[in-house]
């Protein structure tokens, strides 16, 4: 059965980037845009990773890391984060939060399809 | 030497504006008793009612050529005022 | 001989003399240059309503009758303004700087601010002014019926009664158009001082002239005159010494507090300096108007036939000497007096009735709320209007029920006699801290009621109000009650007798009522800041603690004041306390400021009332305030004086927070600038790098292909507009730009503007006002094109109602032209209005924006490179955003 991967991102071009990249790999892809709902989306259907950003409308992506992180059933989920905002700062809060994998925007399509295969195993 | 001279002045002055403020504090308490004095006079005397209208308009317009005198070295505050 | 339609032609161009001069005095005033109209000449002119037609003609009348003793009304208010320094100074100081509307509003504002003393005064004062008002239309209707005589027309009652009640609705008309034109009683009323004075001068000129006639034409000259005078009847006059006194004093102080009077005297005062020159000018008005009073009566007496009414004998004897011209000047004169007077008291009479009686009432019918959901400003114009023609009517009723008969003569002084019932509490009330309202009330009511009953009620006549058993045995047979012999005081004249029984328990009961009762702390703070006026000139603090919403209160403020007037006061406030914008801190100084600027269009009490409903637990906080301190008043003073010196501690530390604060901010701004700009940049690129990289490894079909390198033509050019516009504020903030400035006219950038946003997906309705828009500008247009194109397609992305409408609306506001584009959706939250200027800020889902979030933050820099500025304008139910043009410059002119 194909893994599944949750996109949470605002972007419309770049989810249709990342869903082609992953979907041709084999990958069942699902997206999210609004970061409100983005925790109660992933409780009722845990994937098998999250691709994250962090500029999203109503909570940010470090906010739903954290929540996440906190309750149990999410605290060990791989979770990538995928920002246009590169500074170490953000790095720093990332890891902090527990990130599986901290990635900046442009990304090379070949380095996030190897870090997915990464982080998924069976 | 040209300082003390100007301080002098300015004390002058300002001196000069408060006994002129004093004039009109006087002013009108004094034609309010001047404007009285034709009753004093002697009905059968020889002072008649033209006499007591000139007298009355003289002081009117004395009171009146005062006030305007001394009006310049007034002015409506109370900065200097003791 | 006149023909009495030739007279009243003659009567109705001077009215419409009178119209044409007020006009021009507005439209002068309007343009602003009508700084004469605030000269001290024009102000002295003003005060000469003092001399209504009951002295115009009333005192030869009176010269005829009692002597001299008619010299005692004008060396009255002689002593009073050459005494100005004692009592006029203080009181046109309290007056400006309290802001009192009307004798009502002093009274009130002193004792509290208390609405029921206001109603008390006003009530009074309508009761003692109605009489007077229809003594003046009786003068002008007998004056008519004079010339009506002459022509050989005896005049009917029945056209008197006519003839009266034009003349009042054409006084009506006068006095709504010109006394309503603005709300806010200080405001001047430039086209009726002029008018006024232009008619002292009419009437003093044909006083004289009549006097001069008299004197050089039929007695011979001065010397003659002076022997006609000492063998006339008039030499025989036996004068009282105690209504010589009483007179006196009665004139001096009904002329500080007649209605008409303070609102000449101070409500309209424009300069406290003119009151300098008045001092000694309107004395000498006073003086020319009474030199001629004693030579006509003599001569009217002499050559004129026996039962000849002496009232009119300034007509008369010109008309019986065949000089109809002088007549017909002398007319004027008299019309002149009468018509000053009742605009004038109408208007005093007016405002203290709409504010003391209509908008407290409507106040508490609506309850809490009413402030902010009722329109104020026409309430209070409307009640002002009604009330001139209320008043205006009362005075005819008066004059028919009276039938316009004898009884009218003696008015003056009677009127006069109710009108001082105010001076206790008055003199009281700025010279003594101690006067409390419970004082002013009792003395007010004790002088009102001795005065209705020996003076006010018997002048209807035996038989007319009072039965004539009452007056002669008291009522129910109480002899120490007759009202012309109060405890049994019989051998004095009625007036004085009134005069001394009404002033003396009035005082008394006045100090004893403020002796014995305790004032509320409201009370002390006013009392302390009436007496103390020359030394603190800043409010005593009525408002400590405050939960008011700066909006809130600028709605309620624009309502009553207008909403240019109150967004300047707002904004000043605002600048002032070093913030931008027009929603300044509410801090306790800024309501007390804004109290007092309401307090000059509705009253004190009203404005107290008003604020009140806005700020809770005022009145709690300062009785605390006094329960700490015992003596709160001499603490205030105190800490009044500290204030001042720590004000400015106050101010240089609140500066230095915000300059601390600020460096802190730019800080934190530069790190999220460059986060904010590596994210935008950083968005677009993503797609194109990673769709590039999928178009790289091929293998797509058509389809996916044009697809594909339509989403990397998308975010080039969105990676390209975003470069542009960064460049374009950097450009901007450094002040490189080249600006390409040019003549143009506003309403073509909004054409512009608005065509060119017509076309979007997200275009909003758009409402102007073509007729206002053809604006003169010198400026960049293509740049202001540029933040109107902004504003308007803003407006159409953010604007949430249902049928989205854009309001775009030229004005002019303290001298600058501005642009206000307001929408009708809910407008920007308060936090947000402060940040919405800033780089990147979009407030909603950005996508739908479409755009980096730059746009205001460019409109904010192209306003400032091109001289004007642009800003949220909060309260106006929508999003408002104001843009403020640059002046236009001639470039002729600069070159």
């Amino acid at each position: 059965m194909a893994k599944r991967v949750l996109v949470i991102e605002d972007e419309p071009n770049i989810i249709e980037a990342i869903s082609f990249i992953l979907s041709r790999d084999g990958w069942t892809v699902h997206t999210h845009s609004d970061g409100e709902t983005a925790n109660e989306r992933i409780t009722a259907t845990p994937p098998d990773l999250i691709i994250l950003d962090v500029m999203l409308p109503g909570k940010s992506g470090f906010d739903i890391l954290r929540d996440l992180r906190e309750s149990p059933e999410t605290t060990d989920l791989p979770v990538l984060m995928l920002t246009a905002r590169g500074q170490t700062r953000d790095r720093e809060m990332a890891e902090r939060l527990g990130v599986t994998q901290f990635m900046t925007k442009p990304f090379s399509n070949a380095e996030v399809l190897e870090s997915v295969r990464a982080l998924v195993r069976d | 030497m040209a300082r003390p001279t100007k301080n002098t002045f300015l004390e002058r002055a300002g001196y000069r504006r408060r006994r002129m403020r004093d004039v009109a504090r006087v002013l009108p308490v004094l034609i309010g008793i001047l404007f009285c004095i034709p009753l004093l006079w002697d009905r059968n005397g020889e002072l008649g009612t033209a006499d007591a209208l000139i007298y009355l308009f003289t002081v009117w317009l004395c009171a009146l050529g005062i006030s305007a005198g001394i009006a310049r070295f007034l002015t409506t505050d109370r900065s200097d005022d003791r | 001989m006149v023909s009495f339609n030739l007279l009243l032609a003659v009567a109705l161009a001077y009215v419409a003399f009178l119209f044409v001069i007020a006009f021009a005095a507005e439209r002068s005033a309007e343009k602003g240059s009508g700084a004469w109209l605030r000269s001290p000449w024009i102000y002295t002119l003003s005060l000469s309503i003092y001399c209504t037609a009951w002295t115009f003609y009333g005192a030869v009348g009176y010269a005829a009758r009692s002597g001299l003793e008619y010299l005692t009304i004008y060396l009255g208010p002689t002593v009073v303004m050459i005494g100005w320094w004692w009592v006029l100074r203080k009181l046109v100081r309290i007056g400006r700087s309290q802001r009192i509307t009307s004798i009502a509003d002093l009274v009130s504002s002193r004792f509290g601010k208390s609405t029921a003393l206001g109603v008390m005064v006003t009530l009074m004062m309508v009761v003692a002014a109605t009489p007077y008002l229809a003594l003046q239309l009786q003068s002008v209707t007998l004056s008519f019926a004079v010339f009506a005589d002459a022509a050989g027309d005896s005049w009917l009652s029945e056209d008197l009664t006519r003839s009266a009640l034009w003349v009042a609705l054409g006084l009506a008309v006068f006095t709504i158009i010109f006394g309503t034109r603005n709300l806010d009683a200080n405001e001047r009323h430039h086209g009726i001082v002029m008018a006024i004075a232009v008619e002292a001068v009419v009437k003093l000129c044909a006083l004289v002239a009549v006097g001069v006639f008299v004197v050089w034409g039929v007695a011979g000259g001065f010397g003659p005159m002076i022997d006609l005078i000492d063998t006339s009847d008039i030499a025989q006059w036996q004068q009282s010494s105690g209504r010589w006194v009483g007179l006196t004093f009665l004139s001096g102080a009904a002329f500080l507090t007649l209605p008409r009077m303070f609102q000449v005297l101070v409500v309209e005062n424009a300069n406290e300096k003119n009151l300098i020159t008045a001092s000694w000018a309107f004395p000498l008005y006073l003086l020319t108007m009474s030199l001629f009073v004693v030579p006509i009566a003599v001569v009217g007496l002499k050559i004129l036939p026996e039962g000849s009414n002496p009232d009119l004998f300034v007509l008369t004897i010109p008309l019986s000497q065949g000089l109809d011209g002088l007549a017909i000047f002398s007319f004027l004169g008299g019309f002149s007096s009468a018509t000053s007077m009742v605009i004038v008291a109408t208007i005093a009479l007016a405002t203290m009735i709409s504010n003391h009686i209509v908008t407290p009432l409507w106040l508490s019918s609506k309850g809490p709320g009413a402030v902010v959901s009722g329109d104020i400003r026409q309430l209070v114009i409307g009640a002002r209007r009604l009330s001139i023609a209320g008043v205006l009517l009362l005075g005819y009723i008066y004059f028919r029920l009276s039938g316009g008969g004898e009884a009218l003569a003696a008015i003056g002084l009677i009127s006069f006699a109710g009108v001082v019932q105010v001076l206790p509490a008055m003199i009281g009330g700025i010279f003594w801290r101690g006067a409390t309202r419970w004082g002013a009330v009792a003395g007010i009511t004790v002088g009102f009621v001795i005065w209705a009953w020996s003076l006010f009620l018997p002048s209807f006549g035996p038989d007319g109000i009072l039965p004539q058993t009452v007056i002669d045995h008291g009522p129910f047979g109480i002899a120490a009650l007759r009202p012309q012999a109060l405890f049994g005081i019989t051998e004095i004249d009625p007036l004085i007798h009134a005069l001394m029984w009404s002033m003396l328990l009035n005082s008394v009961a006045f100090f004893f009522g403020s002796v014995l009762t305790f004032p509320q702390p409201l009370e002390r703070l006013q009392g302390a800041q009436f007496v103390n006026i020359f030394e603190h000139s800043e409010g005593a603090r009525a408002w400590t603690t405050s939960t008011a919403e700066a909006e809130d209160l600028l709605i309620m403020a624009q309502r009553i004041l207008g909403s240019n007037e109150a967004q300047v006061l707002f904004q000043q406030e605002a600048q002032r306390q070093g913030k931008a914008g027009y929603l300044p801190e509410v801090t306790p100084e800024f309501v007390q400021n804004l109290e007092r600027e309401l307090a000059g269009s509705v009253g004190a009490a009203t404005a107290h009332a008003m604020v009140g409903q806005f700020i809770q637990g005022a009145s709690v906080s300062v009785e605390d305030l006094i329960a700490v301190a015992d003596e709160a008043a001499q603490i205030m003073e105190y800490s009044n004086r500290l204030e001042q010196k720590s004000a400015e501690q106050e101010r240089t530390a609140r500066q230095l927070r915000d300059a601390n604060e600020k460096l802190t901010q730019l800080s934190i701004q530069k790190d999220a600038f460059l986060s904010q700009i590596s994210h935008e940049l950083r968005t677009p690129m993503t797609s194109i790098r990673s769709f590039s990289e999928i178009l790289r490894e091929g293998g797509m079909s058509d389809e996916e292909l044009s697809k594909y390198s339509g989403i990397i033509h998308d975010e080039a050019m969105r990676l390209t507009r975003l470069l542009d516009d960064l460049l374009d504020l950097s450009v901007l903030e450094n002040g490189q730009v080249t600006l390409n400035m040019g003549q143009g006219n506003l309403k073509t950038v909004i054409d512009r503007a608005v065509s060119a946003t017509a076309h979007s997906p997200t275009a909003i309705t758009v409402k102007r006002r073509d007729g206002e828009e053809t604006i003169p500008l010198y400026t960049d247009l293509d740049r202001l094109t540029q933040v109107f194109i902004n504003l308007i397609a803003n407006a159409g992305k953010y604007c949430d109602a249902k049928r989205p409408v854009l309001r775009i609306e030229p004005r002019k506001v303290a001298g600058e032209w501005v642009v206000d584009f307001i929408d009708n959706g809910a407008g920007i939250t308060k936090e947000n209005q402060q940040v919405i200027f800033e780089k990147f800020s979009r407030l909603s889902d950005h996508r739908k924006a479409g755009g980096a979030g730059l746009g205001l933050a460019i409109c904010r820099e192209i306003m400032t490179r091109l001289g004007g500025t642009i800003t949220y304008l909060p309260g106006q139910g929508g999003a408002a955003f104001r843009v403020v043009l640059p002046p236009a410059v001639n470039p002729v002119l600069t070159r």
